[in-house]
């Protein structure tokens, strides 16, 4: 059985303030189903309000579907006495790093989860460290975290989900509000986790570039999952992706361009190196 | 300009006060508290005196910032002062103007009276100089913790302190930006009356309210994702424990506190 398993689930928001009686409830999806194999590394596109934060948010029990079952791990999200060991295997990254820092020192709010789940302090100091190390923060492990960058801020609360050990970690947009190398940052640190540590990684983002370094990418659009495939594939249905308001990585934009001149070139790329490596074998 | 608003007054160093138990740093300053009132006379309160500056002097902290402390209670000092010199009318005459008089009393009371406020400041503002406010906030956390048996609610009252710390820098920097975003409007708010002025602050704090509800609503779910369930079964990553020194700490402050008693029944 797939690690992240939904099934026919449903999903509706609740408005109580509303005026109008039909508003009250907002449904997002239904019946929708959706895996994640463990150690795979998923990008989510989708325009705003497509559904895509709601969805990734039932994989770790902040919501809970109506209807259908998300299975993580094996146990059910809707059973209230395994909810802190699916938080603990499923992390979540959010994307205003400001919001999801708690203490104020960098090494106490990696402690956090740790202090909550009662690990024994040496423990705890021990997996601080580590998950500092990995993220490349350890310097950094005595500041306040309003004194950091960014990109920085925004690692130290992937070494706050890292540190539960978790076998997955969600990230929901983390790198909108980032500047470019805060961003460049946070992405070599998601994949790093990926290929040498085996994290699966489920990754909510508007940016085509960094879709395109994940094994796999699921485009949704209100409330339904249009495309699920490798990036590859995704991104050669340029016009189909247009259509439902998303971009392209530039240099599929690009290749698409060349073909439509009847230039002869694969369809197919979605790298800046393969995109060179392919112009130049035009010009040999 | 906003920035320069400063929380807390920890002064970080290494030196032993820095290193105590704030635990004990807080007992200690209790038993400060204790001595000074204790102290009736001014040699007894001399006692006092020596032992703050030996501890300012020990805490390696800038003349400058135990002046600095002072510096918001002038007001309350001179009122102190001025009380006391005129409304004690007993011992020697000195100075007789309209209904105003001023006896020996009169000015031996006042001066009492500032010196020992004066070291209340000093003396209690070491603490929060040499604790940094996290420090502070977990050693009352601890300290109060036997009133968890009678359910007062210990440790939600110390994880709102530790978010309120944590989130004042941020809120500064906010208010600065939304202040800006105004100014950039046209919104005036440096002159005018102070009703005025004081109506210019509405259109900076409804979208700092505002901000602050959505901020507090996303760490809510964060701290959710971080298996946070409340205070029951946490532990914590640095612990306070006693060491000699702590206990070392205690003594001499004891002895400081025998000696203030001792001089008081020379002195009765």
């Amino acid at each position: 059985m797939s690690f992240l398993y939904a099934r026919n689930i449903t999903f509706s928001y609740i408005n109580d303030f509303d005026e109008n009686e039909s508003a009250k409830k907002t449904t997002v999806f239904r019946n929708l189903n959706f895996a994640v194999e463990r150690g795979e590394f998923v990008a989510v596109l989708g325009h705003n309000g497509s559904g895509k934060s709601t969805l990734v948010k039932c994989f770790n029990g902040i919501n809970i579907p109506e209807e259908g079952d998300v299975i993580v791990n094996g146990y059910n999200t809707k059973d209230e006495e395994h909810l802190l060991d699916i938080r603990q295997s499923v992390g979540m990254v959010f994307q205003n790093p400001d919001n999801q820092i708690v203490a104020t020192i960098v090494e106490e709010d990696v402690a956090f989860a740790l202090e909550n789940m009662g690990v024994e302090p040496k423990e705890i100091r021990r997996r601080v460290d580590d998950a500092l190390k990995t993220v490349g923060m350890y310097e950094y492990r005595e500041h306040a975290p309003h004194k950091l960058s960014g990109g920085q801020k925004q690692r130290v609360a992937i070494a706050g989900i890292l540190a539960m050990r978790p076998s997955c970690i969600l990230l929901d947009e983390p790198t909108a509000m980032l500047d470019p190398n805060g961003r460049k940052e946070v992405l070599k640190t998601i994949k790093m986790l990926n290929k040498e540590f085996g994290v699966t990684i489920v990754l909510i983002t508007h940016y085509m570039d960094e879709a395109a370094q994940a094994e796999r990418v699921v485009v949704m659009d209100s409330g339904e999952i249009v495309m699920n495939d490798t990036p590859k594939k995704v991104f050669s249905r340029v016009e189909e992706l247009k259509n439902i308001g998303l971009d392209v990585p530039q240099v599929t934009e690009l290749t698409h361009m060349l073909i439509d001149e009847g230039v002869s070139i694969d369809s197919e790329i979605i790298t800046e190196d393969e995109c060179v490596e392919a112009i130049r074998a035009l010009f040999n | 300009m906003i920035k320069d608003i400063t929380i807390g007054q920890f002064f970080p160093g290494k030196s032993i006060v820095h290193r105590l138990d704030p635990r004990m740093k807080i007992i200690l300053t209790g038993i400060y508290i204790v001595l000074l009132f204790l102290a009736k006379s001014i040699f007894a309160l001399l006692v006092g005196i020596i032992f703050m500056i030996g501890a300012f002097i020990i805490s390696q902290i800038p003349i400058r910032l135990m002046l600095k402390s002072i510096k918001p209670i002038v007001p309350i000092i001179i009122f102190t002062a001025v009380l006391n010199l005129f409304f004690i009318t007993t011992g020697e005459l000195l100075f007789q103007f309209w209904i105003i008089k001023i006896t020996t009393d009169g000015v031996k009371t006042s001066v009492f009276m500032v010196v020992r406020i004066i070291c209340l400041i000093i003396g209690t503002s070491l603490l929060t100089y040499t604790t940094s406010p996290i420090a502070l906030t977990d050693a009352i956390e601890r300290i109060l913790s036997p009133l968890k048996k009678i359910r007062v609610p210990v440790h939600e009252l110390s994880m709102m302190m530790t978010i309120a710390l944590r989130f004042i820098p941020t809120l500064i920097e906010e208010t600065d930006k939304i202040m800006s975003a105004q100014k950039a409007r046209g919104a005036d708010m440096e002159t005018g009356s102070l009703i005025k002025r004081a109506k210019a602050l509405i259109p900076i704090l409804i979208p700092l309210f505002v901000s602050a509800f959505r901020r507090a609503e996303e760490l809510a779910m964060a701290m959710e994702c971080r298996c946070y369930h409340g205070g029951e079964g946490r532990t914590r990553l640095k612990q306070l424990c006693t060491a000699p020194r702590d206990f070392a700490a205690l003594f001499v402050t004891a002895l400081f506190l025998i000696g203030v008693i001792i001089i008081n029944r020379i002195f009765s």
